[in-house]
């Protein structure tokens, strides 16, 4: 009795979040279908962000910001990835004892700082750094980037040490009596048992920082141009969107429902491919 | 028992009196005199009960929500012309005014230092000067050490009534180079920050870093900002008194609902640039609303001046608030 209401009601759980997603992406594309016929595909290469006279019509592109979130999003898992992965590592197989405890707790309250916190520190602290080493405003994509790394490295790290922590101990053991190194162990029996942990924790990471809009709002610029290069300052399609959401009206509204449906399939398409590709052949353990 | 019992009372004929004779009124928009109009609310409030609720969303919104009749008032920094008034059926007023000043973030130049001719300023926002030893800014400046470095302009990334004001004053001193818009695209490479308080702290960050921010934030974040050249020539510091000075040669009429743009007056120290900020008020509204919403601003006008300035706003001249009250008269409101 009990176990039939409790698979209804999980049932139900989960068909939610199905709901959700597909009612998050028909009301976005509803209130953008002034601009999608408007513009058509052209939206996705034009680089224009002009509002006309009056507050009414313009001709709007989403060029600029996608290849902002994109760079800035690109950037941040370059520099996050590997750092997170040797935290996991260090975490789970090289760390003394009495240092995991500390070294877990702090990553986990580094994941529990609020993004503007980040970008506030980004501003004050390490904008006028690298203004220092690269010259120009220290402001633009590089900060942003990094910025970003930091934000996600936590996420990352503490996913896939738990995720490295299932590994069970007898399978290790089993290949240290074969004579396998640390670092035989590492590559040849954790991380292939953790795989689909750690291909989880990137996306979850990913999704985070492609969709991060305060800390970036402090960092980027919000330029509408292209960044001629790295420190120079751009947008992403979140700051598009915080910085406009609450002056604009009829077109540049729609057009900036387009911008935020162009996001949610771009990490939906991401996530998508990354999941076919790194998990070919890798069975779901139930 | 007894104490609570007469407490209660207290508190019973407290709320049928606000019940009774309070009024609400709903105002949503401008971003910029929202600190200043909600110390007012509470001084209202704290004296006749009576609530007004004001939500800041920006310009933008408060045209929108006055023009679809979601609130007794709308608050833009930006003049409607008669045109859109007529369209939209709006009445027009001006309640405080503002200046914006340039501030800057330059190693051995402090505040007040710095002099910048109108022609300095345009160049420094279309690109044409991007050093701050330029030979133009230089010129004017021949004590000061100015840095070989390149200039960062820090504009507003979100469409504002700040940008329109200090676009309105570049548009006098270059009008082949500018057009008075709200979120133009600037020549040179900028920095975008959101609303004044993004714009200056990322100046009160920034090496080398100009902007242009509205005179409360330098106050608040104690930046340095530079005395601008106005149309007699003479370089202004950014002080109350000279704001006033400016407003002296405002050209308001009720004729026109008041529509008018007041910078780059005349005047020996009139600062350059200062806006007013402006309520919105459907026509068609009730007469009964219209006294509501003028009351409050009444009241405002009477003893809201010290809070005003001490907020870095600058309050309108008595016989700009009169003329207001005229107006108001001639709409058919009764003061009191």
């Amino acid at each position: 009795m009990v176990a039939r209401y409790f698979s209804k009601v999980s049932f139900m759980a989960a068909m939610t979040s199905l709901v959700l997603l597909v009612g998050i992406f028909l009301v976005l594309t509803i209130y953008a279908l002034d601009s999608i016929s408007t513009f058509g595909l052209g939206f996705l290469t034009s680089t224009d962000w002009k509002v006309g006279a009056d507050d009414e019509g313009g001709v709007f592109g989403g060029l600029v910001p996608i290849v902002g979130t994109l760079l800035t999003t690109l950037i941040a898992m370059i520099i996050a990835t590997p750092i997170a992965m040797g935290i996991a590592v260090f975490l789970t197989e090289v760390a003394p004892p009495y240092m995991v405890k500390p070294v877990s707790i702090a990553v986990e309250l580094l994941a529990a700082i609020p993004s503007i916190i980040y970008g506030m520190w980004g501003l004050f602290y390490l904008a006028p750094i690298l203004q220092a080493i690269f010259g120009g405003s220290g402001i633009g994509v590089l900060t942003a980037g990094i910025v970003l790394s930091i934000m996600i490295i936590p996420f990352m790290a503490a996913i896939t040490r738990d995720s490295m922590n299932t590994t069970p101990n007898i399978l290790k053991e089993s290949a240290y009596a074969m004579g396998a190194t640390k670092f035989e162990v590492i590559r040849d029996v954790v991380v292939p048992y953790a795989k689909i942990g750690i291909i989880g924790s990137i996306i979850l990471a990913f999704g985070r920082a492609i969709g991060e809009t305060m800390a970036v709002a402090f960092l980027i610029g919000s330029v509408f141009s292209f960044p001629k290069g790295l420190t120079e300052p751009t947008t992403s399609i979140p700051v598009v969107l915080a910085n406009n959401f609450a002056e604009a009206t009829d077109l540049e509204l729609s057009s900036m429902f387009y911008l935020a449906l162009l996001l949610f399939m771009i990490s939906f398409v991401v996530i998508f491919v990354a999941k076919w590709y790194f998990l070919r052949g890798v069975h779901h353990a139930k | 028992m007894k104490k609570r019992s007469t407490l209660f009372i207290i508190l019973f004929f407290g709320l049928s009196f606000v019940d009774l004779f309070a009024f609400e009124v709903k105002g949503r928009g401008a971003t910029f005199p929202a600190p200043l109009y909600q110390a007012w609310i509470r001084d209202y409030y704290n004296l006749t009960e009576n609530q007004i609720n004001f939500t800041p969303t920006g310009s933008g919104d408060g045209i929108k929500s006055a023009r679809r009749r979601m609130v007794d008032f709308g608050a833009s920094d930006t003049p409607l012309d008669k045109k859109l008034r007529d369209k939209y059926g709006l009445d027009m007023f001006p309640s405080v005014t503002g200046a914006i000043v340039l501030a800057y973030n330059l190693p051995n130049v402090r505040d007040n230092e710095l002099k910048l001719t109108g022609k300095a300023i345009a160049g420094i926002f279309d690109g044409t000067i991007a050093y701050w030893d330029d030979a133009t800014i230089k010129s004017n400046n021949p004590d000061l050490k100015l840095p070989h470095e390149k200039i960062i302009p820090i504009v507003r990334a979100d469409k504002s009534g700040t940008t329109y004001n200090f676009t309105y004053y570049l548009a006098q001193v270059a009008p082949d180079r500018y057009k008075t818009s709200k979120q133009p695209e600037w020549k040179a490479s900028t920095i975008g920050g959101k609303g004044n308080s993004g714009v200056s702290a990322t100046i009160s960050q920034l090496k080398y870093s100009i902007g242009y921010t509205e005179y409360s934030y330098k106050i608040e974040l104690g930046l340095s900002a530079a005395r601008i050249e106005n149309k007699e020539g003479s370089f202004v510091s950014p002080t109350i008194e000279n704001f006033q000075e400016a407003m002296k040669y405002a050209s308001w009429s009720i004729e026109n609902d008041f529509y008018a743009m007041i910078a780059y007056s005349n005047g020996k120290n009139a600062y350059p640039i200062v806006a007013a900020t402006f309520i919105l008020m459907p026509r068609d509204m009730l007469i009964e609303d219209k006294t509501n919403v003028a009351r409050f601003f009444d009241y405002a006008f009477r003893t809201g001046d010290e809070e005003a300035i001490r907020q870095g706003y600058v309050p309108l001249p008595l016989e700009t608030k009169n003329m207001i009250r005229n107006y108001w008269k001639l709409k058919g409101v009764k003061l009191w």
